[in-house]
């Protein structure tokens, strides 16, 4: 009877856990089914869910009209060397706050944290400026700069987290055996929380690919990544959505498929420690 | 160590050379299909220019508009040549923000432009953006659907009878609705119809003082002659609908009327996009007998920001895409009715185009129609026919639309919208200056 019951609920739980999926990915699919129809078949009422007429139209034109792969580089290297050179600095600064804590430390990580409230918007002008003073403008080391430094807070908050769980005992033993502070980060405590920074890292790198305010005001046509290009087959007058579905579709995918195969290791950094 | 300099000063010399021989320009523009097919057929350019290469950004709207204004206030230079409206222009000149067009070549017809237009880019005599494509507004409505109801559409329609047509020819259980219109909020949305609207029943945003007039007669008329022929003869959910979305419903035959820019003429007869293609008919946007039609005027023009350091080649290039060769090129290659419309006069003189664009004509005489300089019955301290050319009005604009949008949504009465209009707009001009 309990078995009966712990099944049941298995079922009920599963059930729940596919529908919540289907309506998450919903979108995604959506976006990629029509982007296999004709610009008429995607304004369609009501719209077909299978049975339309697939061409592979929208995605010859896309590749004809934009340099794909200059937009796709420029998106790996903005997202990866925002991440690495973040990852770079946030190391030792979450070190120092999970095991050598201040009596401001707190007020710190609260005091980086405010900084993500504030509209990007609103310091538009004065990086806009200072990035043209600096050279910069419609560059990727400009752009690498600008969202390291947005999405600093959160791997400092991730890595201090993961630290944490850490014991201090192993690095104090570590110390007393001889190791440096150098030896200490790189071989005792990096290695223990390798979950915890391969997580921040790959959420970092989804987050710095899916960046678009800064990626698109800071650009024009040389650093400008798959943001700049998905927003460019938006039209104000015109029937556009077959062709944005696959350039937002092509933009998507690499990140789909990283998201997909580092699964495994998303789940365990983002729950390490969850459970003791 | 000699060997290294030498080499460091090959490579810099090399590398100096390079630049010194091609100068590239930066060009932001929108999607429009013009505009793709302007970047498909810039290898004409090029050819005929080696010295110049071509770099395209290319961007939504809303995103151009903020990309590029932040770039010129801040003298960023990162264009060369910035794809603006008849908005931008007066007021960016007025800045200072844009370099005159006085390099567009002794072949360049500049007499042959639309007067409305030209005058539209043109500050204290001087032309500062040259027109790509013109617009304006007009009706597009279902010969067939007229012909079974027994009406017979005018080719200068009145506000009273397009009001009677839409109610008569909606059939709502079959998804028939006998008039779509803009209800998106945003000054380039609802308001662009709803401010030309306007001036076709004697309304004005501003009087001679600046002082908002969202409290009179005609904008109490304007408003609940829209949101009653919506609530009647309207499709669901319009107030999400911008051109868009009504392109799209008129396409697939579901509204017996639709009141929008000329340059959707081309999507609808065109039998690859459009199930209604051979059944539409076009008419002038409608009137109250006051004098002024409900038609706006609009062009996408290209311009120089003065921030640019290339100014001349940027010149060579809009001298191109703007002149009469250009059209015959677009006609060679794609077909006159690809032809980017509503800027010069020798287009509509050409029979192989008027034959090819049925709604020639009419496009015509909506364009002359429009007057931005004096888009009102009564006078007015602004020029702009959809939109007031301040800076203010973006704006402004689209928080009025907001209110009115609410409105058509059910969510407050026209009074309602227009009183919190008639606040927030004194609220605003009072804050700017303009109030005293």
């Amino acid at each position: 009877m309990a078995r009966a019951a712990t099944n049941r609920q298995k079922l009920v739980v599963t059930l729940i856990a596919w529908t919540i999926g289907i309506v998450i990915f919903f979108p995604i699919l959506w976006t990629a089914l029509t982007s296999f129809k004709t610009e008429a078949e995607a304004i369609a009422s009501p719209p077909s869910f299978l049975a339309f007429h697939w061409t592979l139209e929208n995605y010859t034109e896309v590749q004809q009209r934009s340099d794909y792969f200059l937009h796709f580089w420029n998106s790996v290297v903005i997202s990866v060397g925002s991440t690495l050179i973040g990852l770079m600095v946030a190391v030792p600064a979450a070190w120092s706050m999970a095991f050598v804590p201040g009596k401001r430390t707190r007020d710190v990580l609260m005091w980086m944290l405010s900084t993500k409230m504030l509209p990007p918007v609103g310091v538009l002008i004065p990086i806009y400026l200072l990035f043209r003073d600096f050279g910069l403008l419609d560059s990727r080391i400009g752009l690498v700069i600008v969202l390291t430094l947005i999405n600093l807070p959160i791997i400092v908050w991730m890595l201090f987290t993961y630290f944490r769980e850490i014991p201090g005992e192993i690095l104090e033993a570590a110390r007393m055996d001889g190791a440096g502070l150098r030896d200490e980060i790189l071989f005792v405590l990096l290695p223990m929380a390798v979950p915890g920074i391969a997580s921040t890292l790959l959420l970092n790198i989804i987050l710095a690919w899916n960046e678009a305010f800064w990626t698109l005001n800071l650009s024009a046509s040389q650093s400008a990544p798959l943001t700049a290009f998905i927003a460019s087959y938006s039209s104000p007058e015109g029937l556009f959505y077959a062709k944005l579905s696959a350039a937002s579709t092509m933009a998507v995918a690499p990140i789909l498929v990283l998201g997909w195969f580092s699964q495994k290791q998303l789940v365990r950094g983002l729950t390490f420690g969850a459970v003791k | 160590m000699k060997r290294a300099l030498s080499l460091i000063g090959a490579a810099v010399a090399a590398f100096l050379g390079s630049s010194a021989q091609a100068e590239t320009l930066s060009i932001a523009t929108v999607n429009n299909g013009d505009m793709i097919r302007m970047q498909k057929l810039a290898e004409h350019f090029t050819k005929a220019h080696p010295d110049i290469t071509l770099n395209w950004v290319t961007l939504e709207e809303n995103v151009l508009r903020q990309r590029i204004t932040t770039d010129i206030a801040t003298k960023g230079g990162q264009y060369d040549v910035l794809t603006i409206g008849t908005y931008e222009v007066p007021i960016w000149t007025k800045q200072k923000w844009l370099k005159p067009l006085d390099k567009l070549g002794a072949n360049y017809d500049v007499e042959d432009l639309l007067p409305s237009i030209r005058s539209g880019l043109t500050t204290d005599g001087t032309l500062y953006a040259a027109p790509f494509y013109g617009e304006s507004s007009m009706v597009m409505y279902r010969k067939d659907l007229f012909e079974k109801a027994g009406l017979t559409m005018p080719e200068a329609p009145t506000w009273s009878f397009i009001a009677d047509a839409a109610r008569k020819l909606t059939d709502k259980q079959n998804e028939l609705y006998g008039i779509c219109l803009r209800g998106k909020a945003g000054w380039g949305e609802n308001m662009a119809f709803l401010s030309a609207m306007a001036n076709s029943f004697g309304a004005r945003w501003f009087d001679m003082n600046w002082k908002p007039q969202f409290n009179t007669d005609p904008w109490k008329q304007t408003l609940t002659t829209y949101l009653g022929v919506m609530k009647d003869a309207g499709p669901p959910g319009a107030s999400s609908n911008g051109f868009n979305e009504n392109l799209a419903l008129f396409q697939t035959g579901k509204c017996a009327m639709w009141i929008d820019a000329t340059v959707a003429a081309s999507f609808v007869s065109n039998p690859a996009q459009s199930k209604v293609a051979d059944k539409v008919g076009y008419a002038l946007a409608p009137d109250n007998g006051l004098g002024k039609r409900s038609n706006w005027l609009w062009a996408w023009s290209l311009a120089v920001p003065a921030s640019s350091k290339k100014g001349d080649a940027a010149q060579t290039f809009i001298s191109w895409a703007t002149s009469k060769e250009y059209l015959d090129l677009v006609a060679k290659e794609e077909g006159w009715a690809n032809v980017p419309p509503g800027t010069r006069s020798s287009l509509y003189a050409n029979a192989e185009y008027r034959k090819a664009a049925p709604f020639a004509d009419l496009t015509l005489k909506s364009i002359q129609a429009a007057d931005p300089q004096h888009p009102t019955v009564q006078e007015v301290p602004y020029t702009g026919v959809q939109f007031v050319a301040i800076p203010e009005f973006q704006g402004i604009g689209t928080a009025v639309g907001q209110a009115f949008s609410a409105a058509l949504a059910g969510q407050m009465t026209a009074d309602q919208a227009l009183q919190s209009a008639q606040a927030l707009t004194t609220r605003e001009m009072t804050k700017a200056g303009y109030i005293k």
